[in-house]
């Protein structure tokens, strides 16, 4: 059997566990949503930020929808690896990633479904964006890309956990990275210190590289800076995802 | 001649500075139950996950199947199946479901079937649409080693498979292992139990720290260690004295004032001995029948008890 149809048949172990337990992903689609609410609808009006507000808030807010559902992951790898079942995936003739690739592609499955969710609500709340076809391409990808290396080092999270509970806690700086960011308002609007670390960290770009595809202006600096944050991130998820997987027994 | 099922020689293996594995030579014909036995730490699941690839020996050769463990896991991944110590099954899907998933990962084309039969003899038919958060432990050892049989493996590693089950499940599960040797697969049973090694091995190991203390069948073993025997305590020396002079092959042990009578702990054999006292007019303070456990063969074999008698 190959790789490809062995992660396939993981992949229908965790849409089983998701119809199994479905509270998982309806948290994922839901607290962004809420956020979009909070954000937008109830305290969008004091931010001053130039543009209609939910212009402004919607590319962070997608963002969150990324890192919203990563804390589900993270607690299902553990799971997986604490209960022995990794163990007996090992010893069997099954492609060596096979495990891992399906928790990632249910992550960004997951992903997919919750930034669906937030662009839905965003075009209720009054959404306009500029973007031409080309544009929203750009952004498909650039959430694809972050959905994947954010996956992939969300899994490493998960083996290298002792449990399931400390999995659960080791993505909640990845939930909160966002509000650190440009996400909710300008970098340039926050205190000294968290202002240069706004600046400077991934989501920041990311965030300005959607912001810019939306309005018809893609930020060419922003965009390649924010692809070499996500495929650094991927990469180093990726090996260390493998080799966590080699090493724990 | 042909290739042992299991071959080991000079297996080491250390974790940081602890020595677990410290040259372990074996061997196990095709079609038969080894059984490593030995108490808790002593390195017997170190061993099963060396042979199943989970984790790589810092010393010597294993070979499973003819295949090197080190050189070429795949091959040996695809004859062994194994059930560990705590039943690897996953909890969110049904029995069905779990049997399902090896099915489908291990390429078995009349899955249904297979699956069918399983559950049928492991009598979890009626357990069978159910999520195994509802499974008994009894329940879930015996999935987890259905799950193991799915892909039809010829050598079979079994960690302990019978800690923790009631008497019941451990009959079962017996029975099955039995079952499967008849079916010309082979065995690798680890065991903290002299009995469930005495059951079903046709070859024990005692492992003790990391090395093999004795090797042989149940039979050559069980003439190194003390048999089944009486234990009578006494008040004084001149009882013990006189109740030695009546039973021979009986030794005392003067400290503990204590004889122990070999027997067979039969009913007729226990009144006899009960008789004999009495027409002696002699009586025990306390009387206790001893059958031979793990301590008995440690303290024979390496002359101290294991950790967890202590």
């Amino acid at each position: 059997m190959s790789a490809k149809s062995h992660s396939a048949v993981m992949l229908r172990r965790n849409f089983k566990h998701v119809a199994r337990n479905p509270t998982s992903v309806f948290n994922a689609i839901l607290m962004p949503i809420v956020m979009m609410l909070m954000f937008v609808y109830m305290l969008g009006d004091a931010f001053a930020v130039g543009v209609d507000y939910v212009d402004y808030a919607t590319p962070g807010i997608l963002l969150m929808a990324v890192c919203y559902g990563l804390g589900s992951t993270a607690t299902a790898v553990n799971s997986d690896m604490t209960k022995g079942i990794i163990n007996r995936f090992k010893v069997m003739d099954v492609s060596r990633g096979a495990v891992l690739n399906a928790h990632v592609i249910s992550s960004v499955l997951t992903n997919l479904l919750a930034i669906a969710g937030v662009i839905g609500v965003a075009f209720l709340l009054g959404f306009s964006p500029a973007a031409g076809p080309l544009d929203w391409l750009g952004v498909a990808g650039m959430i694809l890309l972050l959905a994947v290396a954010a996956g992939w080092f969300t899994v490493a999270l998960g083996l290298f956990a002792k449990s399931p509970e400390t999995a659960g806690m080791a993505a909640v700086p990845l939930v909160m990275l966002p509000f650190f960011s440009s996400a909710i308002v300008p970098a340039e609007k926050m205190g000294p210190g968290v202002r240069e670390f706004a600046e400077y960290q991934p989501f920041t770009s990311i965030i300005e590289t959607i912001r810019g595809l939306l309005a018809g202006a893609p930020d060419t600096g922003y965009a390649i800076t924010a692809v070499a944050w996500c495929l650094g991130i991927a990469i180093i998820g990726y090996l260390w995802a493998r080799s966590l997987f080699k090493k724990r027994a | 001649m042909t290739t042992p099922a299991i071959a080991v020689s000079g297996l080491r293996k250390a974790f940081g500075d602890k020595v677990v594995l410290d040259g372990i030579d074996l061997e196990v014909p095709a079609g038969t139950i080894f059984s490593l036995l030995g108490p808790n730490g002593a390195g017997k699941t170190t061993t099963v996950n060396v042979l199943s690839t989970l984790i790589t020996a810092d010393g010597g050769t294993a070979g499973v199947a003819g295949h090197d463990v080190a050189a070429d896991p795949k091959a040996v991944r695809a004859t062994i199946g194994v059930t560990g110590q705590f039943a690897a099954v996953d909890e969110l899907l049904t029995g069905r479901e779990n049997l399902q998933l090896m099915a489908d990962l291990n390429g078995v084309p009349d899955g249904k079937r297979v699956i069918a039969d399983l559950l049928m003899r492991f009598e979890l038919t009626e357990a069978a649409a159910k999520s195994v958060t509802t499974y008994s432990g009894g329940m879930r050892r015996k999935l987890d080693l259905a799950m193991t049989l799915v892909g039809n493996p010829r050598i079979i590693f079994l960690d302990e498979p019978t800690t923790g089950l009631d008497p019941r499940s451990r009959r079962t599960m017996w029975s099955i292992i039995r079952e499967l040797v008849a079916d010309g697969v082979t065995i690798f049973l680890t065991t903290q139990y002299l009995e469930e090694a005495d059951q079903l091995a046709d070859r024990i190991a005692v492992l003790d720290h990391g090395r093999l203390v004795a090797q042989g069948t149940p039979a050559e073993l069980k003439r190194q260690i003390p048999g089944t025997h009486v234990r009578l305590r006494f008040t004084t020396a001149a009882e013990l004295d006189a109740a030695a002079s009546l039973f021979p092959g009986s030794t005392p042990d003067a400290d503990a004032l204590e004889l122990r009578v070999p027997s067979d702990a039969g009913t007729k054999s226990l009144r006899a001995l009960l008789d004999r006292l009495d027409e002696n007019s002699l009586a025990a303070e306390e009387f206790s029948v001893h059958t031979p456990d793990l301590d008995d063969v440690f303290l024979a074999l390496t002359g101290r008890t294991t950790e967890a008698a202590k």
